[in-house]
């Protein structure tokens, strides 16, 4: 196994007016390629901001950042803006869909900012695929007002997959969403961390969506307090199986 | 990021508030329509003052009372009565001079039978359908001998007979009444149509220009001389052998100023043109201040836009794109707002321009470095005024423009 991220001693601080805001507080992380890990802690305990600087949104304040070997502290905007188009999938809590755009064209989005850009049947034919692989299809033409919240978090993670990531970063992806809808999305990123190999950073600080990865990193006031790996791990195809009602979302 | 796929992208935005665009281009759209149909009304006056020029003929001079430039306050031209008709006998014998017509003029109330009608009345001499190579279509012009005796006859202009006999009719011999004055129908004038400045030349009509000054206006001086220079080339020395000889004849000691004025016709052609260019310089400016406003317009919209979009703009630099994208993108958003409402406002002062022209008679003309500036104009008012917002879009940090509310 190959390490994807490296994090040395990350900090992070706020100065808001007076006030220095402490985020992390010295963050040793590795995460292997294919691993499935859960990042759980308290509100307030770093965790967005943590996901933000793997990311590549921010930048820490201090300490290193290895992705895939690569310092990424040492990168213009404009390298860290192709690492996010072609590394990096992100899926936010808050789905962030473009409204009045139909979920293909919000899919198709982070091909426009490709460095090679692509005709725009084979784009829509890409984003067609990952819209199958996360069973809408169907709604292809619908706009996000028309959609569920499970399926507009789909559209959500249809978007990340576009360009083949090799990172998933997911804040609070289950958070606006009901047990059931969370399973299924919880199935969804098994699902693409098993047959695709993709490496997923989840958040959340329900603990047992964390049981869905493989490790759970826990946060607190900025450190990491503890790291373990999930002895029964929660299988969501099972239990969507063993629910009464087959799921027809 | 294509360009294609921008303009797809700033078409798609731009629909999605389709009130708020229109009003916005509404702007530009009148800016850019002002701005031509001033430059056309410019053009069209300079236009029309050349072929004035070349219709009245290069050797024409005219000879009017005072002299404003040298007199500080400024008088209508012929408000001051140093000319009178013994000027105009002398100038015929001035070398070089060919025609001289003396000119008085007033307005008046014209009734032939049960019809009226109001047109300039123009005291003329006999020299005039000369100067103006313009001849008679019935009867004939009035007579040295009607000049003389301040006879009461009257040449009509063709929209005066044919508001006052109708068209066609032959007034020759009919009698007809000038204010409270009776005058006999001499001549009709030839059909001259337009003037250059979109003037009805044939509503008017010509009698002695004594008998205006005598019988109408009981006054002793005229307003102008009309003088035709007998070859085009001495023009100008034909004028300045005029003005010494009237300087000589007003008793004018040497560094006194001239009580009157003698101009070529290329002077007064000069003098309007510098007019008339002063004029559309002017209306321009104003235009432009309303392109400006437009431009403003557009700018505020565009930073409204920015402020709304904070989160799509931070989630498409979260999914890769790069300031200079999310610049380009509200950038050419701000330029298809302007150029749309620049070709749409090209078209508004075309069809502004051609409608002025077709309801006053104004004569307007659009040339094509008109459009093409106005074009480029637009454009770069869209750049200009879109680029603040654009770059404070492009500046926006990628987390806090997720989180804004
Ligand atoms: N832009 C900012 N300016 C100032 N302080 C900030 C900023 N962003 C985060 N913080 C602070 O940093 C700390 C960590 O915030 P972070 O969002 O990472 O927490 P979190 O673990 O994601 O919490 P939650 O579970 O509520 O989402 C908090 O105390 C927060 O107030
Ligand atoms: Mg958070």
């Amino acid at each position: 196994m190959s390490t994807v991220i490296s994090v040395k001693s990350l900090v992070k601080t706020y100065v808001v007016g007076e006030v220095e805001v402490h985020a992390l507080r010295g963050v040793n992380l590795e995460v292997q390629r294919g691993e499935f890990l859960a990042v759980t802690g308290p509100s307030g305990s770093g965790k967005s901001t943590f996901m933000h600087i793997i990311g590549c949104l921010d930048r820490p304040t201090s300490g290193q950042y290895f992705l895939d070997d690569q310092d990424v502290s040492r990168m213009s905007k404009d390298e860290l803006a192709a690492v996010r188009n072609t590394k990096i999938g992100f899926v936010f809590q808050g789905f962030n869909l473009l409204s009045r755009t139909t979920a293909i064209d919000n899919v198709e989005l982070p091909l426009l900012y490709s460095g090679k850009p692509m005709k725009g049947a084979a784009r829509h034919k890409r984003a067609m695929d990952v819209l199958q692989l996360v069973g809408l299809g169907d709604r292809a033409d619908h706009h996000p007002n028309q959609l569920s919240g499970g399926q507009q978090q789909r559209v959500a993670i249809a978007r990340a997959l576009i360009k083949d990531p090799s990172i998933l970063l997911a804040d609070e992806p289950t958070g606006n969403l009901d047990t059931k809808t969370s399973i299924e999305v919880m199935g969804i990123f098994q699902h693409l961390n098993r047959e695709q190999g993709i490496t997923v950073v989840l958040i959340t600080h329900e603990h047992d969506i964390a049981e869905y990865g493989t490790r759970i990193v826990s946060f607190r006031d900025g450190k990491v307090v503890a790291d373990k790996l999930v002895t029964r791990r929660r299988l969501a195809q099972d239990e969507l199986a063993a629910l009464p009602v087959a799921s027809a979302v | 990021m294509s360009f294609v796929m921008i303009f797809r992208i700033a078409f798609k935005a731009l629909s999605r508030n389709k009130l708020r665009t229109a009003l916005t281009m509404l702007g530009m759209i009148i800016g850019v329509g002002a701005v031509i149909t001033m430059v056309a009304l410019g053009n069209g006056a300079q236009d029309a003052i050349d072929s004035q020029i070349q219709s009245a003929g290069t050797n024409m001079i005219q000879v009017s009372a005072g002299n404003f430039a040298a007199q500080g306050v400024r008088q209508g031209q012929g408000a001051a009565s140093t000319l009178v008709p013994e000027d105009a006998a002398a100038i015929a014998e001035v070398e070089g001079v060919q025609y001289v017509a003396p000119a008085s003029n007033t307005r008046g109330q014209m009734i032939a039978g049960n019809l009226n009608w109001n047109a300039q009345v123009q005291g003329t001499d006999v020299d005039f359908p000369l100067i103006r190579a313009w001849p008679t279509q019935m009867g004939a012009f009035f007579t040295p001998q009607d000049v003389a005796t301040a006879a009461k006859v009257v040449v009509l202009g063709a929209t005066v007979r044919d508001q006052l006999f109708g068209p066609d009719v032959d007034p020759i011999g009919q009698v007809m009444r000038i204010g409270s004055h009776p005058f006999t129908v001499v001549g009709v004038m030839a059909v001259k149509g337009q003037s250059s400045v979109g003037q009805d030349q044939d509503d008017t009509v010509f009698v002695p220009y004594s008998t205006v000054m005598k019988k109408m206006r009981n006054i002793t001086f005229v307003q102008q001389i009309t003088v035709s220079a007998a070859s085009a080339t001495d023009t100008s020395g034909t004028a300045d052998r005029i003005a010494a000889m009237l300087r000589v004849r007003h008793k004018i000691q040497t560094g006194d100023p001239d009580d009157f004025m003698v101009r070529t016709m290329d002077e007064i052609a000069a003098v309007r043109k510098e007019t008339t260019q002063t004029m559309t310089a002017l209306l321009s400016g104003i235009a432009g201040v309303s392109l400006l406003v437009g431009g403003i317009g557009i700018m505020n919209i565009m930073l409204v836009s920015v402020t709304e979009r904070t989160r799509e703009i931070g989630l498409r630099m979260a999914i890769g794109a790069r300031g200079r994208d999310v610049l380009l993108q509200f950038l050419v958003e701000a330029v298809v707002l302007s150029l749309v409402g620049g070709i749409v406002g090209i078209a508004l002062g075309y069809g502004l321009s051609q409608g002025l022209t077709a309801w006053r008679q104004w004569p307007t003309s659009i040339s094509a470095d008109a459009v093409v500036v106005a074009f480029g104009f637009a454009a770069a008012t869209g750049v200009f005024f879109g680029f603040y917002p654009a770059r404070k879009a492009a500046a926006l940090d990628p987390i806090e423009a997720l989180r804004f509310e």
